[in-house]
């Protein structure tokens, strides 16, 4: 399994866009083609995204260390998924009208958050290579890398905005993200507290074992 | 993973594009036929929905787009009842029953009555009107709907001094409608049952028409059986779908999109380029089975006759 891990991520991530070629070249992308590509692949790109925040819960959870070594294939993915969505937004759906596009971008809470948090995919994304990694340093990449939970807030948030009230989708994607980010404060403040722990006085460490 | 669906609808239930070609032939015949005494028995017995239902073409107040194709009309649309996906009603129309079924009409009437769906689609002549309908998303299409205006019921009724509103609600039904049902993951969709409103003038306007067929044909479930009203320069939320009741009232009705999101949907909310919806623009929309987008017009194109109705109405605030 570990060595074919990655070809099943490239397989995953690539069906929703062989699935839409298809459907495209059949004729069978519904009455509203252009909507239908936008959501799809603004659908997929928000899912991929959560996939790649889930692999560090997944080690913390269950001590796996595998999934680490998806995480990069995996935004890079999110952010190929999100880019589409952008595209079709300015080809097909607004047809290059630019003063129409920055109005919206300016005007459309919604559009404003979903534009900021393709923006900042761009860095992560241009920045994930072992050579950029070294050239930066583990700490500055690491600090850069942990903008990837401001950009699943505002995914999340572009989801909430441009729905309507009655649709109950966005809240659950809010719910896994929610829970993705619990898990890494939980890991977090438990690491402080063991921290904390270690380096308290060596009486209370050992009334502590003594009462055990 | 998509899951692909079976359509509802056959392939052959799909209005043959011969005949659809020779629609006008076809109607022409009809309206003879209509005309003879049994006009009103072949109406009861034409039940199910997709059956043919003829009508005479009102050329005056038609649309001379073409009309959408007959797929697009009935596969996407929104219809929460339901559900909230466009594919939804299409997918599940096939749960709910348009047969027997019978409007309520009551409130400051004269004479409120119960009619059977089989007297109410012979109480007055057919018409089969060409409109565009503008979706609140930014969507449109052009469908020829069958129906008569709506003034025909109501006068029937007579309604008193009093009566200022129009209120219309929605069948409630969990079974009939699976977007009703309530579970406990299901804390989405609307509040039931879906109410809409009109002002007495806009519902006795002549463009106002009680709807019981589309493209020839009886009123496919999924686009309202057996009756709806289409109130054409308005948002598509407003023609509402599945009357059950028609009260008169003299207060505006409280309507449900309103009440859901009171800043982004007003009681009026006739189609206006000029007045956004909060979270995106009115300006333009796509017209299914176009590319580009085209430029909305005020009150849908249908302005010449119904602009008068809100003479001396500041339209940003009564949206």
């Amino acid at each position: 399994m570990r060595g074919q891990t990655p070809w099943v991520v490239w397989a995953v991530c690539l069906a929703p866009l062989a699935m839409l070629g298809y459907q495209a070249w059949a004729n069978d992308l519904g009455a509203n083609p252009i909507s239908y590509l936008t959501n799809t692949l603004g659908d997929w790109a928000f899912r991929i995204l959560l996939a790649s925040l889930a692999m560090t819960p997944l080690r913390i959870v269950f001590g796996w260390s595998w999934p680490i070594r998806l995480r990069r294939l995996l935004g890079l993915f999110a952010f190929t998924y999100a880019a589409l969505h952008f595209g079709v937004w300015i080809v097909l759906d607004q047809f290059f009208d630019w003063p129409a596009m920055a109005a919206d971008i300016a005007k459309r809470p919604y559009i404003t958050v979903g534009m900021a948090a393709l923006v900042l995919l761009i860095p992560l994304a241009a920045t994930s290579t072992k050579g950029m990694i070294k050239r930066l340093g583990g700490r500055a990449w690491n600090r850069l890398h942990s903008l990837v939970y401001a950009i699943g807030v505002l995914a999340a948030l572009h989801f909430f905005w441009l729905a309507k009230k009655a649709r109950t989708e966005p809240y659950w994607y809010a719910l896994v993200l929610a829970v993705l980010l619990a898990t890494r404060l939980w890991e977090w403040g438990r690491r402080r507290l063991a921290r904390r722990h270690a380096a308290a006085p060596v009486v209370s460490r050992a009334a502590s074992s003594g009462s055990r | 993973m998509l899951i692909k669906r079976a359509p509802r609808f056959k392939s052959s239930e799909i209005t043959d594009q011969k005949l659809y070609v020779r629609r006008r032939e076809f109607i022409a015949g009809a309206a003879a036929l209509a005309l003879a005494p049994l006009g009103a028995e072949q109406a009861e017995a034409k039940t199910p929905a997709g059956a043919p239902l003829k009508a005479t073409r009102n050329a005056v107040v038609s649309s001379t787009e073409p009309p959408t194709d007959f797929q697009s009309a009935t596969t996407y649309n929104n219809f929460y009842e339901f559900g909230t996906d466009k594919e939804d009603p299409s997918r599940l129309a096939a749960s709910l029953r348009p047969r027997p079924w019978a409007v309520q009409i009551d409130g400051l009437v004269a004479k409120p009555q119960k009619l059977d769906i089989d007297q109410l689609l012979t109480l007055a002549p057919l018409e089969e009107r060409v409109y565009s309908l503008r979706c609140v998303e930014a969507w449109s299409m052009v469908i020829p709907w069958i129906g008569y205006p709506l003034s025909a019921l109501l006068k029937r009724a007579e309604p008193t001094g009093q009566a200022k509103f129009v209120e219309f609600t929605t069948l409630v039904d969990p079974e009939q409608f699976p977007g009703q049902r309530k579970g406990i993951l299901s804390f989405g969709g609307l509040d039931w049952p879906y109410i809409e409103g009109l002002r007495l003038d806009e519902a006795m306007h002549p463009l106002t028409l009680l709807t019981v067929g589309m493209y020839g044909q009886v009123l496919p479930n999924q686009n309202g059986a057996p009756l709806r009203i289409v109130v054409p320069w308005k948002y598509g939320f407003k023609s509402i779908k599945s009357i059950v009741r028609i009260r008169l009232v003299s207060e505006q009705p409280k309507v449900t999109w309103e009440k859901q999101a009171p800043q982004e949907y007003g009681f009026y909310s006739n189609v206006n380029p000029n007045v956004d919806h909060p979270r995106w623009s009115q300006a333009t929309e796509r017209r299914i089975g176009d590319f580009r987008r085209r430029k909305t017009l005020p009150f849908n194109g249908y302005g010449d006759l119904v602009a008068s109705l809100y003479t001396g109405m500041d339209l940003k605030k009564f949206y």
